[in-house]
């Protein structure tokens, strides 16, 4: 064996102006705006084979705009294509892996070796995955066929993969009745999709077609508490709310929604992390804690649709090109959190310069018509009463309370009461 | 030489068959697979080697300090220790030498620490130290507040032990070892040698060697032998994330006394903490599942132990099953008129130990009347590196160089390349299903489980598997 050598010890730096760290919907739409204004040379790093994040294996409607309808492949593509044309290199099989002690410089591996790329500004975009199975701590035995819907979907829409003949969906979110979508197309039945929620995460003509068009019942108030099977799974043990529990026999569960922040590079460079969302603390200008990183997308909010995710990838290059032009690094700024049943508020600082974008939140339980309170050190800033806000659902409070806020106070705190 | 999976079984005897192809079972055929004159089987009932109690143990090398002094686990285990040591280091088997420590959290235990020295010193073990809270905290900075004390054994270490099991049954088969794999003993019956129903038709051999583990007396009773009882002892385990890894620098065990024996908090050799065991006697041979309150009683003590490390994420949940038997010994009981050894109650110091016991049990198959014929060392071998205290595939620049599939990496959580996934599927021992790849290569076992790149596993597995 030869001896440990580090990476960055072999190869002399490279250098480019901004790195863009994932090609999603965030990271490509800030390299496409990033190389139309002229940042220099613009490049993105991408793990996968293939850029476009997510939305690659999302081959559902949805995506794109209400007069440009796209699937989630045809947006993957229509933003790769985009930040090329504008300028910038997108480069695929390259991993980012860690940083260099100081500054915006990372060192990274791909099939032509490892490299120390070094850059005046880097953007990470390196997006949210769902929690699988043990980080849930569902009991049981650890039998194959059990999935999260990124990997149902890329088995299916990417590889052609046979999941199994009958399939329980764990949560009955968007991204559930999409998992359920990707069963059926799998020639698969969906025994049911199962929420410890009184009703569905999502429109309920969503989940009306769901049922009467399909089929798939919806079973509310029951939470999973076992896995069942040796080799391949039997079944899934559920506990309804009256305490009684079945179990649901079939060879697949689908574990959907629960979305995490993918934080790993954030954590190794040492940026502060919000405790809500786990993913980097930011102001609306999308600035980290560490000089020269800017961060945008679903690593800051777990999750946002595609569009909101591209949008903020375009805004963190307008910040990324004031940086660039000599703007000078913001203080942190004062910490905005959340009380129960409130989950987590993003941007959750706040900065005297910073745009006033507003704050997308989540609550942990259905709040109908919400007043939200915004305070600090005890004096009330704002309120506002919000439309009736579900769990996965987004909820927005805006910014118009920005000003109130004293730079030198506490933190500011948003609560339902 | 060869591993096979289904059809039928040779029709001619073996010398010596050994059931079970677990870390015990491997190191066995491996030894007897220094003896070129011998003809070797190795039958395991599932469909890999290492897939009972061996897969899901506290992956720790034990020094044998708190062994019971004068056993022969005592003394199989202080051999052990050193066999496995030097064996790895010359076959790419990750180890590191952290230490461990035995924190003291109440008086009783604080009291305990001085007998576990002396306990260490009858162990011909002399390296304990007994360190006060302040080398402790020192030493743990992260750990929780309230330990009075700990006793320092510098020797412990953590081991891979999916890669020792597959480098013993990867040298025993590459050295003319035949290991059916699939094959489940159903009867046993000696009449002029020993007479194998399996669940692949008849194995024949002159002498039998029983290290079927949990099921170990079962294989017992059907030679005629009361002697012992497995009782299974499920020991849940969590493994949490590689982000962890920071927050603890030894094997934090606990003192035994009298109340129970406590749960540790170790490093593994991927990078991972672990939280665990329970201890949860059973009558269910496969009562592998976690439970609810296993995992919660975890968590309640981890958050003690070590506060942070339960606010990390949770990577796997597995519970093992320890061959259990009453009796705080091994069983390894020769039986020289039925040219029969019986390795049972092998508890979790067996991976530690596994080379003494091989070299103990084929000193009692000689004695029992097996002519062992020459020895001739088998060639070395060099496992895929798993640990990440020596450089991974992806760290090195000369083997992406020279191949650049090992630049291209697949697995993004453990970082795990495709020349990796590839060199597995082509091995001398190769996987059999996506759990099999896992345990060669890491591919699928971080903090996203397959969100990113379980498809991608699979596509190769299966596509590696018909080519």
């Amino acid at each position: 064996m030869t001896a440990p050598r580090h990476p960055d010890a072999l190869t002399a730096p490279r250098h480019v102006d901004v790195l863009v760290v994932g090609a999603g919907p965030a990271g490509l739409a800030a390299a496409a705006r990033l190389a139309a204004a002229g940042a220099g040379r613009v490049e993105v790093l991408e793990r996968e084979a293939r850029p476009g994040g997510v939305p690659r294996h999302c081959a559902h409607g949805g995506f794109g705009t209400w007069t440009h309808p796209l699937t989630g492949p045809g947006y993957a593509r229509l933003l790769t294509q985009a930040a090329e044309r504008a300028g910038a290199t997108v480069r695929t099989g390259v991993t980012a892996l860690d940083w260099a002690p100081d500054g915006p410089v990372l060192t990274a591996v791909g099939p032509g070796g490892p490299e120390t790329v070094t850059a005046r500004a880097v953007v990470l975009a390196t997006g949210a995955r769902e929690r699988p199975r043990p980080a849930r701590l569902v009991p049981g035995t650890r039998p194959a066929g059990v999935y999260t819907t990124g990997e149902l979907q890329q088995a299916v829409h990417l590889f052609g993969q046979h999941i199994g003949t009958r399939a329980v969906v764990v949560g009955a979110a968007d991204v559930s009745y999409a998992a359920a979508d990707t069963v059926r197309a799998a020639g698969a039945e969906v025994v049911a999709l199962v929420t410890e929620h009184p009703r569905a995460q999502t429109g309920r003509a969503r989940a009306r077609a769901a049922l009467l068009r399909h089929g798939v019942p919806l079973l509310t108030g029951t939470t999973v508490t076992a896995l069942l099977g040796h080799g391949r799974l039997s079944g899934v043990r559920v506990r309804h709310r009256d305490g009684r529990t079945t179990v649901l026999p079939c060879d697949t569960v689908v574990f959907t929604g629960d979305f995490v922040p993918d934080h790993e590079l954030a954590r190794r460079g040492g940026l502060t992390l919000d405790p809500g969302t786990r993913g980097p603390a930011v102001a609306g200008s999308l600035h980290t804690s560490r000089p020269g990183v800017f961060a945008a997308g679903n690593i800051l909010h777990a999750v946002e649709p595609a569009g909101t995710a591209a949008r903020e990838g375009a805004r963190a290059a307008g910040a990324v090109l004031d940086f660039l032009a000599g703007a000078p690094w913001p203080a942190p700024g004062v910490p905005v959190t959340v009380a129960p049943p409130l989950r987590w508020i993003a941007p959750n600082r706040v900065t005297p310069d910073a745009p006033s974008v507003p704050h997308l939140l989540r609550t942990g339980v259905p709040l109908r018509r919400p007043v939200l309170y915004v305070r600090q050190d005890g004096r009330l800033l704002h309120h506002e009463r919000l439309p009736t806000a579900l769990p996965d659902r987004t909820l927005a409070l805006g910014a118009r309370w920005h000003h109130r806020v004293d730079p030198d106070g506490g933190e500011v705190r948003v609560s339902t009461g | 030489m060869s591993v096979t999976a289904a059809g039928p079984l040779p029709t001619a005897p073996y010398d010596v068959a050994v059931v079970g192809a677990g870390v015990v079972g491997c190191a066995i055929a491996r030894e007897l697979a220094r003896r070129p004159r011998l003809r070797v089987a190795l039958v395991e009932a599932q469909d890999d080697v290492g897939q009972g109690t061996s897969k899901a143990n506290t992956a720790i090398l034990h020094t044998g300090f708190d062994a019971a002094p004068g056993t022969l686990e005592a003394r199989l285990v202080r051999e052990g220790y050193a066999l496995l040591g030097a064996y790895a280091a010359g076959s790419g088997i990750p180890v590191e030498r952290v230490g461990a420590l035995l924190v003291a959290w109440d008086e009783e235990q604080l009291a305990a620490l001085p007998r576990l020295a002396g306990k260490a010193e009858r162990n011909a073990y002399h390296d304990t130290a007994l360190l006060g809270p302040g080398e402790l905290y020192a030493r743990e900075p992260r750990l929780g507040p309230g330990a009075l004390g700990a006793l320092h054994v510098p020797g412990e270490s953590i081991i891979c032990p999916w890669t020792t099991t597959l480098a013993y049954a990867t040298q025993a088969v590459r050295s003319g070892v035949d290991l059916h794999l699939n094959t489940a003993v159903r009867e046993v019956s000696s009449p002029d040698g020993h007479v194998l129903t399996t669940s692949r038709g008849t194995l024949r051999a002159r002498h039998l060697v029983n290290a079927a583990g949990l099921h170990a007396d079962t294989l017992d009773r059907a030679l005629g032998h009361e002697d012992f009882t497995v009782t299974p002892r499920r020991g849940q385990l969590l493994v949490y994330d590689k982000l962890a890894r920071p927050l603890v620098r030894h094997i934090l065990l606990p003192v035994p006394t009298a109340l129970g024996k406590g749960v540790l908090v170790a490093p593994t050799v991927y990078g991972n903490v672990l939280l665990g065991p329970t201890a949860e006697d059973l009558h269910d041979k496969r009562a592998t599942g976690s439970t609810a309150d296993g995992t919660a009683a975890l968590r309640e003590q981890g958050r003690r132990i070590l506060p942070a490390l339960v606010e990390e994420e949770v990577t796997a949940v597995y519970a093992g099953l320890r061959a259990a038997t009453g009796h705080e010994d091994y069983r390894i009981t020769a039986h020289p008129g039925q040219a029969y050894v019986t390795v049972g109650g092998i508890r979790s110091t067996g991976l530690t130990a596994s080379l003494a016991i091989a070299a103990h049990v084929v000193g009692l198959l000689a004695d029992g009347g097996l002519d062992l014929g020459p020895v001739r060392e088998p060639d070395p071998v060099t496992m895929p590196n798993l640990g990440e205290a020596f450089p991974r595939p992806y760290q090195r620049p000369d083997l992406i160089a020279a191949d650049p599939e090992y630049g291209t990496l697949v697995c993004h959580c453990e970082r795990v390349s495709r020349g990796e996934i590839r060199d597995a599927l082509a091995g001398t021992v190769p996987p059999r299903s996506l759990e099999g790849l896992r345990r060669r290569t890491r591919a699928r076992s971080g903090r996203c489980q397959g969100f990113y790149c379980g498809a991608a596993v699979r596509d190769l597995f299966e596509r590696g598997a018909r080519p």
